[in-house]
């Protein structure tokens, strides 16, 4: 059987519904959420401010440091278990080092930023969710950055390449209800600065051949550029809001 | 041929090569194309990749001339040579106070930089710092020494530095201080006129206000709007009618509000 028609009917190269929005945690330096499809990623930005234990303090630069947390009540399935776990803690160190090539921290020394993103429901593509969100909120705090980092993940389902896999297609061989491989379907998520086309992040899960590699990083590079202008957008957005809000509130008030 | 002319020359002069891909006061995100063609230069907040120049920083564009800047919009103060600021007193040490000054890094204040101005004979006692200025206690004070890993020294032998007794105290967002004092002090000084507050701002966002209860709310309130809404044009006038409205008064204020930058 190859897969020809998705199972929620989209495009191969089209990604499930996106929707971000800059300053929505008040307490924070920056903060942003970044929606894709049932994935939500809220990401806030502390900082940057002093290092402690001093060990972990660089004199020559800022450092980032990352946290990715899934809410107990996230998953499909089970209780997420609260705290870091293996997984977790993966997945914060990639996504840190993820953002580290594109943020100057230069006149920061002995400082840190720190990112939390946190994810209230969990579909697939979380990862990539959670960096889209964290570049947004740090472009919202202020952080010196030479560009944002997009991320989206491309994968194979029964040898046919597709963008933004769902947790349904993740589990293809079970839908299928046929006696398929595990090795059916494969998930690369890819996170790339858009303006040099450089990638940040690339991780695979599953196997696929050569071909299909390249076919799929650059799915996703091309969605990249679409992505980041989404994330752009959710920081204009932010300032537009705010002339139209306030500059109303204050013609009411002078009854114009 | 007057200058404004020359300078509109000089513009389409630029455009023949090159192109500008954003407006004067536009607010841009990092990674966004400003300019394309080496006819523009690249400055604070800006980095030229290949023929095109990028923002590196969320703020507002602002040319001068062939150069594009940026004027940030977020971030945190970092401390520099001879800023007046007000810092919080959080720790005490045998000779020195540590201070919390709104930013990635604490400032010191060393026991010899206090004492002058206040009319002291001698220095605070090694030991007794907590007799002149307690944990918590708000320091109005002027930044001398600010080294290569941004440790901070400050003073408080200068005019008018002291500690700050009584009143309130905001945190604003630092780069929209300039807002705030406006040129030559003209901002602050028209609330100070409206409602007579005593107000002392700090270049690291923080505030101190001390007025009668009846107006407090009004400065704050003034305060705020000016944050809020510094990159929309006639501040200036907005926060002046606000004022009148508020208070009843009618204020005398030179209006000029085009230069974005205050000071």
């Amino acid at each position: 059987m190859v897969y020809k028609k998705r199972l929620d009917g989209r495009k191969m190269n089209e990604t499930r519904e996106i929707e971000a929005k800059a300053g929505v945690i008040k307490k924070a330096d920056g903060s942003a959420y970044f929606k894709i499809g049932k994935t939500w990623a809220y990401a806030a930005v502390y900082g940057p401010r002093e290092l402690y234990p001093r060990f972990l303090q660089n004199s020559n630069k800022g450092i980032i440091r990352f946290s990715y947390i899934m809410m107990p009540f996230s998953g499909m399935g089970e209780r997420v278990r609260p705290g870091p776990n293996r997984r977790s803690k993966e997945i914060s160190m990639v996504s840190q080092k993820a953002l580290n090539s594109v943020v100057d921290l230069v006149d920061f020394p002995n400082t840190v930023v720190d990112v939390v993103v946190e994810l209230p429901q969990t579909d697939a593509g979380s990862r990539c969710a959670g960096i889209c969100a964290a570049s947004i909120a740090l472009a919202d705090a202020g952080v010196p950055m030479k560009d944002m980092v997009a991320a989206v993940a491309a994968g194979v389902v029964d040898n046919t390449v597709c963008l933004d896999l769902s947790y349904e297609e993740e589990q293809y061989p079970d839908y299928a209800k046929e006696k398929l491989d595990s090795e059916h379907v494969a998930d690369i998520p890819v996170a790339c600065i858009p303006s040099t086309g450089e990638i940040t992040l690339l991780q695979m899960d599953g196997i696929m051949n050569k071909d299909q590699l390249i076919d799929a990083i650059n799915l996703a590079k091309e969605k990249c550029k679409e992505i980041v202008e989404i994330q752009r957008n959710a920081i204009h957005e932010k300032y537009k809001y705010k002339i139209n809000k306030k500059s109303m509130d204050w013609k009411k008030e002078l009854g114009e | 041929m007057t200058d404004e002319n020359k300078e509109e020359n000089k513009d389409k002069e630029i455009k023949s090569d090159s192109k500008l891909l954003v407006k004067n006061k536009d607010v841009v995100v990092p990674g966004q194309i400003l300019a394309e063609g080496f006819d523009f230069l690249p400055s604070y907040g800006t980095y030229r990749k290949d023929d095109k120049i990028l923002a590196n920083k969320l703020g507002l564009v602002t040319m001068e001339g062939k150069v594009i800047k940026t004027i940030p919009m977020a971030g945190r103060y970092l401390p520099k040579r001879n800023d007046v600021i007000i810092g919080r007193v959080t720790d005490i040490g045998m000779n020195a106070w540590r201070l919390d000054i709104n930013s990635a890094y604490t400032a010191m204040l060393s026991s010899r930089e206090v004492g002058g101005d206040r009319g002291y004979s001698s220095y605070p006692k090694k030991g007794s710092l907590s007799k002149t200025f307690h944990v918590g206690d708000y320091i109005f004070c002027k930044i001398v020494k600010v080294n290569s890993q941004n440790l901070t020294d400050v003073t408080t032998n200068d005019r008018g530095l002291r500690k700050l007794q009584g009143g309130r105290v905001l945190y604003v967002n630092t780069h929209k201080v300039p807002r705030i004092i406006g040129k030559k002090g003209s901002m602050v000084n028209m609330i100070k006129q409206a409602t007579d507050c005593k107000m002392m701002v700090g270049q690291n966002g923080i505030v101190w206000i001390q007025c009668d209860p009846k107006h407090e709310s009004t400065a704050v309130e003034a305060i705020r709007k000016i944050e809020n809404e510094s990159h929309i044009p006639g501040l200036t006038n907005r926060v002046k009618e606000f004022l009148e409205k508020q208070t009843g008064k009618k204020l005398d204020i030179k209006e000029d509000d085009e230069e974005i930058r205050g000071k």
